[in-house]
């Protein structure tokens, strides 16, 4: 039996999660205050993935970025690739939240959305 | 002169919950003054995922829990000035006297009968912390390099150190990463971080970036531009350890060091302030000793999570709302909220029994890091209630509901004493 200790990310309050492993099986998990605690340990422990945000340059827009995100979490191990990705894209004014920037990203099967209102200059 | 029945100074967080909640309970003559050129306050800045949970049940980023603010004001009609400064506040035969400063209208007064004060907060400048050295060009407070990056698109430095483990040092230590940047540690005068667990994780561990509790920055290097800074350790005073010096060649030095609520309006309204929140002293409707002013936000107290703002937010909208239609019980006595062992402070300050609410939420932080501790809470030194934590840290707020049932059941009641049993 071993025990691994993780804070889970999925909201701010950070629960201190303990699990309890034998070889590579969970036996159990204790300490996370929500449903959302124990998938995060378990996809830590199996296929870690985060949300990423960053910024996409905008061609004639009132502001010369805009922010965006993963539509959905993406393998750790895809983080830097998918910000290179986002670096060679620029996207013309106006882009409205929600809006694709770009489509399967790095090949996660994820779309990368606007989060934010850039209007045109 | 302009007359208003509610004023709500700052268009942040705070500002926009507390407009709308006002608006939707009934309050019709109101506007928003916003010294920025858009709603939305530090949230447009602030591009990273975790905003929400608690509000929307979503994990959203920044700039979108903004926008579900600014669409509903829009869609209440609720008014709004931009690029508008709020330069005094004064009280006069009830009245509140808001001088407003801005390019279309230039200087005027607006009398209101209500105000809410929701002016957010700064961060704490370098100036504050007296850090030795030049004073070279690439020094920045991380919420700076923050909008230079997010919002203008631009790169402050290419080898960053932080200074400080607040949130947005922690943040600011991704984001940089993410642009390409080497950020080579954070470096933190505590033991313990003043950031949340979850940034230390997904900002730091995530991409092996160093933090350095109980380190100082003791000299920055360089005469035209930061070339480097010297770290050392510091010992339970918080003075470097002679010998422990170690430097680290970076251009850029960001300084996450705490946040200062912005109080000047409230100062010189001549509200009553809490010395250790650096805020006003509210009671349980979140007004200040000035009949009609209520505060909200991190005017108040520091936060942590922008749902609690909201929150708290919503809650002084409505009762600047209740003030506003002579709802406010006038009966009652002011119970004042006391702290010891541990608990630095509450918000409220007090509570008034006749007024509050069925369930009234109390905030507070604590002082050190506890562990397997017990937050209790006593009424004239009897024991009230009591919550189990694991742990509890400087850098998170604390909640606990008092429930009104319970205090009215009490003969007598003088004191509420909130403390930490270890």
């Amino acid at each position: 039996m071993n025990n691994k200790e993780f804070v889970c990310i999925r909201c701010p309050l950070g629960c201190n999660v303990s699990v309890e492993m034998e070889g590579e099986e969970i036996k159990t998990i204790t300490g996370n205050t929500c449903p959302r605690g124990a998938d995060y340990v378990t996809k830590e422990l199996t296929d870690p993935r985060r949300i990423i945000t960053s910024l996409v340059k905008v061609q004639g827009g009132e502001r010369p970025v805009v922010s965006v995100k993963t539509a959905a979490d993406i393998p750790k191990d895809k983080i830097m690739d998918c910000v290179k990705e986002l670096k060679q894209i620029e996207v013309s004014a106006p882009v409205h939240i929600g809006n694709v920037i770009l489509r399967n990203v790095c090949d996660t099967g994820v779309d990368i959305v606007a989060t934010a209102n850039v209007e045109l200059m | 002169m302009m007359k208003k029945d509610l004023v709500i100074i700052g268009g942040g967080p705070a500002g926009l919950a507390a407009a709308i909640a006002a608006k939707e309970a009934g309050v019709e003559d109101l506007l928003i003054l916003e010294r920025d050129s858009v709603l939305g306050g530090i949230l447009n800045q602030c591009i990273h995922n975790g905003f929400g949970l608690h509000t929307f049940k979503e994990e959203l980023t920044g700039p979108e829990y903004a926008d579900r603010y600014i669409e509903k004001v829009k869609t209440l009609n609720i008014p709004y000035k931009l690029n508008t400064m709020v330069v005094d506040l004064a009280a006069e035969n009830g009245l509140k006297k808001v001088t407003v400063m801005n390019r279309q209208e230039g200087l005027y007064e607006t009398e209101a009968k209500a105000v809410v004060l929701a002016m957010g907060c700064r961060e704490r400048p370098r100036g504050a912390l007296n850090i030795p050295g030049y004073r070279p060009a690439g020094i920045y407070s991380a919420g700076t390099a923050q909008r230079y990056v997010n919002i203008d698109g631009r790169m402050p430095g290419k080898e960053v150190v932080i200074l400080g483990s607040g949130d947005i040092g922690l943040i600011m230590a991704r984001r940089m990463t993410l642009e390409g940047a080497k950020v080579k540690l954070v470096a933190e005068l505590m033991p313990y971080s003043g950031g949340l667990k979850r940034n230390i994780v997904q900002c730091l561990d995530d991409f092996g970036i160093p933090l350095k509790l109980s380190h100082t920055v003791v000299d920055i290097k360089g005469k035209e531009r930061v070339e480097g800074i010297t770290i050392a350790q510091v010992d339970e005073n918080a003075k470097p350890i002679p010998g422990t010096e170690e430097e680290v060649a970076c251009d850029t030095l960001l300084l996450s060091c705490g946040l200062i609520p912005e109080n000047e309006l409230s100062d010189s309204l001549g509200v009553n302030m809490n010395p250790v929140t650096g805020g006003p002293l509210v009671n349980e409707s979140l007004e200040t000793n000035k009949e009609g002013v209520f505060a909200c936000g991190n005017v108040l107290h520091v936060h942590d999570l922008v749902d609690y703002v909201s929150q708290e937010a919503e809650q002084a909208g409505k009762k600047a709302a209740a003030y506003l239609f002579g709802d406010l019980a006038s009966t009652g006595k002011e119970i004042p909220l006391s702290v010891q062992n541990g608990v630095r402070y509450t918000v409220p300050a007090s509570v008034n029994i006749d007024r509050m609410e069925d369930n009234q939420i109390v905030r507070f932080r604590v002082d050190n890091v506890y562990r397997d501790a017990v937050i209790e809470v006593s009424c004239n030194g009897k024991l009230l209630k009591n919550q189990k934590k694991r742990v509890l840290l400087p850098g998170e707020m604390e909640q606990i509901i008092l429930n009104k049932s319970e205090l009215e059941a009490i003969d007598n009641l003088e004191e509420i004493n909130f403390n930490i049993k270890i």
